[in-house]
């Protein structure tokens, strides 16, 4: 069986002044994969995804996301992606429908289809009841399942998580992990960087960066076994420790 | 003492450290008095003096002497009335008439004022002032050295009246320097208080300083310090700018004047306190200080006169502390009166102190 | 030794929303006592009450026998406060911070020097470069540093290693155990991931407002009541749909590699076993394990 690849990494680098923030990078992600992106903080982890999202011009090297060029073709990868950070997600001051129809316009869909996509998303979360709440009034575990449904409204082919579920208890903080399987099984690539290294066990395959480089790329559980150790956590502690810079 | 010393050197960091801002603090006032300056024309020279003597007794006619010796005055002419000597405004014929009244000699000696009416081509309301204060000046010398030389013991004085013609209000770039200042020295102050104590609330470290032993009194007093500075050197740019390029004379005294500028910048650093008790954010407190300036525009005198406004509105004047700065300021750099004139503005912007600033101590929280 | 901490009965309200409904913990002199739980829970809301910046609407708080209501200045004098966010001057470098901190408490460097060393000497490298330059990790060791520059009993810190990656995490609690037992410093500290639960010596769980139970980790864990059975196999996503199915199972959570499953009364792990492999999952194993801290947490929370 071929694979089909849908973000393609080649000899990717990013240079800040002297300071090499990622260096020559080069990796693969499949269709329909949950790939998670770790690394210790500042290891270049955001610089690689705003490259990866059409945010940020590489110095060097060479990106293909969803079979378009980042660089070149950077409205066509945008088009195709969606994006979900900690830091903005929803408008506070607009409603839930408000920001349904609001990132469904942004994506081009047709009012028939936004109203449609909506009635769908809201009766699947059980929020049908909350469409005309004030996003601001809804509990954060709410929030962050709105968030990443409405990262995948426009069926993107592929979804890019930064730090998606921090500050949310045990059980929302599964509940979301459960959307994104569910996510993925629809055919979605699931892009995540997190720190709960928990989390880095639900991923079919993990990537580390230490300092600029990625310094280890498998599944989770081959992983544990190349480096002899019984969890993520401690595969992580194993690698960056070999970390020399420090911002 | 050393906290509030530590507190400062830190404010004056982040305003060295912020060099765009600190440029805007320090250039916005050069910027604004050029502007407004560039404009004035202070040329005095030549003025053609007509005169109207309707007392013709020695002491007019050593007044008048006066006037023509002096380099800046030409003697044009003279008229029998008033309205001739208005006349001879409208066609042109001088550009300031001197009218001496009929009883001109009787007052002095009865009671030691006299008046003369100064009658200017308001249409040019920069040399109509500048002629003004010169001829204002004239006068003044003139009554010092007479009542010397004619060995009267109390002091005479000779009151102008100045009327503008075409433009009785005389609104020129003149009034604009001391409204200009009223006006910056409110923005820097209110502002840049009032959004360096909100963005310590915004960033966090608000929290952090209110959890720690620091008295809040010293927080509130290194915050004002830095503006006071900076504001006081805007002050003295404006006045150095106005004196050596834009040739503005500085008639009455200057220590008053400071005085009262000092003044107005407490109550402008206080009402800064008060907007950053009430706002969480530096958007907020930026919004609220510009509100603070609009009235300062319109209700200080700088562009209505306070005379011509209705009655309600001059009362919503009386409570602009810029109202009475700006006539304070008026008084003093240009007309040149002494320092008892000013008396009334200064006890009312000091009033205004004391008020908001044990308002905005009692505001400011000790807590979050 | 004492308790330096009481807090009793202590609610807060912001207009609709109760942050905090009637809680009570006791904190012992040096003991490192952790508040676990999501964003929300009224953590902070607590925070800011022992810090003397928030005044509860009821119920009573103090800090080495102060008043957090009517003593606020003495404990301001004696607590090392942490908020949430990183809480320094950006703009200003490593040292300047330090500095002004330490006069804003009427000391020097130099004089708590040997509290601050062990953490300070991982920053000292970089203390002329400004504050908002630093990375995570570093951010955290600065503000602790600053933090404790006054030699506080009580320190106070306020999710201290949310969004900072593991490494940077297990340094950060390495140094608060020294801190505890070189300098006998108390620690309340709160934290959303819960296995940093495991490095306090007692813990409160918090939710909406309330303490769900406090007591010692392996207390909390060990009076977990549940039967506990961990579960994998090939087809993880479709293994969650199919343990869902199945009537015996009470709870099913996602942990890391496997499924955590509890049975209810009348099933045994044999029927689990059984179902399993009857929905076609192949190299199934399942297992009887002990409760985390994160599984005493979703017990407890419903």
């Amino acid at each position: 069986m071929k694979e089909k690849f849908v973000i393609e990494v080649d000899g990717l680098s990013k240079q800040f002044g002297n300071f090499v923030a990622v260096n020559h990078i080069s990796f693969q992600v499949k269709e329909g994969e949950i790939f998670g992106f770790l690394g210790a903080n500042g290891a270049g982890k955001t610089t690689a995804m705003r490259m990866l999202c059409g945010l940020s011009v590489p110095t060097s090297g060479h990106a293909t996301v969803a079979g378009y060029d980042v660089y070149r073709q950077s409205e066509q990868v945008k088009r195709n992606i969606g994006y979900m950070s900690q830091k903005f997600a929803l408008y506070d001051d607009l409603t839930v429908g408000e920001n349904l129809k609001l990132f469904g316009g942004i994506y081009r869909m047709s009012r028939h289809q936004i109203r449609q996509k909506s009635d769908h998303l809201l009766a699947e979360l059980g929020f049908t009841a909350e469409r005309g709440t004030m996003v601001r009034s809804l509990p954060l575990g709410w929030k962050q399942k709105l968030a990443f449904s409405l990262a995948i409204f426009h069926d993107p082919k592929i979804v890019f998580l930064d730090e998606p579920s921090g500050g949310v208890d045990p059980i929302t903080r599964r509940q979301f992990w459960e959307l994104i399987y569910r996510a993925a099984d629809r055919g979605i690539t699931v892009f995540v960087t997190t720190h709960y290294m928990d989390e880095a066990e639900y991923c079919d395959r993990v990537s580390i960066m230490v300092d600029g480089h990625i310094k280890a790329l498998d599944s989770p559980a081959m992983l544990k076994q190349m480096f002899q150790v019984g969890s993520m956590y401690d595969v992580f502690l194993a690698l960056a420790r070999t970390a020399t810079r420090s911002e | 003492m050393n906290q509030l010393k530590s507190f400062v050197t830190k404010e004056f960091r982040h305003i060295f450290r912020d060099v765009r801002t600190m440029m805007i603090l320090l250039v916005l006032p050069v910027v604004m008095v050029l502007l407004f300056g560039y404009v004035i024309t202070t040329e005095v020279k030549d003025i053609r003096l007509a005169v109207v003597d309707l007392s013709h007794d020695e002491l007019t006619q050593q007044v008048i002497d006066r006037f023509s010796q002096n380099h800046y005055f030409i003697l044009t002419g003279s008229a029998a009335s008033a309205a001739a000597g208005r006349a001879m405004l409208e066609h042109d014929q001088a550009d300031m008439v001197v009218v001496f009244g009929e009883n001109f000699a009787q007052e002095i000696v009865h009671s030691r004022q006299a008046s003369v009416q100064l009658l200017v081509d308001g249409s040019e309301p920069n040399q109509a002032a500048a002629r003004a204060a010169y001829a204002q000046q004239l006068l003044l010398s003139v009554a010092q050295e007479l009542s010397a030389t004619m060995g009267i013991e109390q002091q005479f004085q000779i009151a102008p009246v100045t009327h503008a013609l075409f433009n009785p209000n005389l609104r020129s770039e003149f009034n604009f320097v001391p409204g200009n200042m009223g006006m910056i020295l409110m923005l820097i102050c209110a502002m840049m208080t009032s959004v360096s104590i909100v963005r310590e609330k915004e960033t966090g470290t608000m929290e952090v300083l209110l959890a720690s032993p620091l008295p809040p009194l010293v927080i509130i007093i290194a915050k004002l310090v830095p503006y006071f500075v900076i504001s006081f050197i805007n002050l003295v740019t404006i006045l150095v700018l106005c004196k050596y390029l834009l040739g503005l004379p500085f008639a009455g005294s200057l220590p008053a004047f400071m005085g009262i500028s000092i003044i107005y910048l407490i109550v402008s650093l206080s009402l800064g306190l008060l907007i950053s008790t009430l706002v969480r954010t530096q958007l907020a407190a930026m919004i609220l200080s510009l509100l603070l300036i609009i009235p300062t525009i319109y209700f200080s005198g700088m562009t209505f006169p306070i005379e011509s406004m209705p009655v309600m509105y001059q009362h919503v004047s009386a409570c602009i502390p810029a109202r009475w700065y700006v006539a304070a300021v008026r008084k003093l750099m240009i007309q040149g009166v002494e320092v008892r004139h000013v008396m009334r503005e200064t006890a009312i912007l000091a009033t205004m102190a004391v008020v908001l600033v044990s308002v905005s101590l009692a505001t400011f929280r000790k807590r979050l | 030794m004492g308790n330096i901490v009481t807090v009793s009965e202590v609610c807060k309200r912001y207009g609709k929303v109760q942050a905090l409904r009637g809680v009570s913990m006791e904190v012992a002199e040096g003991e490192i006592f952790g508040l676990i739980g999501p964003d929300g829970a009224g953590k902070t809301t607590l925070f800011r009450i022992l810090a003397t910046l928030l005044l509860a609407d009821s119920g009573t708080a103090t800090v080495d026998g102060l008043d957090v209501r009517r003593d606020y200045r003495k404990i301001r004098r004696c607590i090392g406060y942490m908020p949430g966010r990183f809480s320094l001057y950006q703009d200003l470098t490593v040292r300047e911070n330090l500095e002004f901190f330490a006069t804003t408490f009427n000391t020097t460097i130099e004089r708590n020097y040997h509290l601050i060393e062990d953490i300070y000497r991982h920053i000292e490298r970089f203390k002329h470069r400004r504050a908002g330059k630093l990375s995570g990790g570093m951010k955290q060791k600065l503000a602790l540093s600053c933090a404790l520059i006054h030699a506080p009993r009580v320190l106070l810190l306020d999710e201290p290693t949310t969004g900072v990656d593991p490494v940077s995490r297990k340094e950060f609690w390495e140094m608060l155990f020294r801190l505890k037992t070189q300098h006998g410093i108390t620690i309340v500290v709160s934290t959303p991931y819960m296995d940093e639960a495991m490095k306090c010596d007692r813990i409160a769980l918090v939710q909406n407002g309330h303490f769900l139970k406090i007591d010692t980790p392996a207390a909390i864990t060990g009076s977990y009541a549940k039967s506990l059975w961990s579960v994998r196999s090939e087809q993880m996503h479709r293994l969650l749909d199919d343990l869902r199915q199945w009537p015996g199972a009470d709870t099913v959570f996602s942990f890391g590699e496997t499924y955590h499953v509890t049975i209810k009364n009348g099933y045994d792990s044999e029927q689990l076993q059984h179902h399993v492999a009857h929905c076609g999952h192949q190299q199934v194993l399942v297992q009887h394990i002990e409760a985390s801290i994160e599984d005493a947490f979703m017990a407890l929370s419903d």
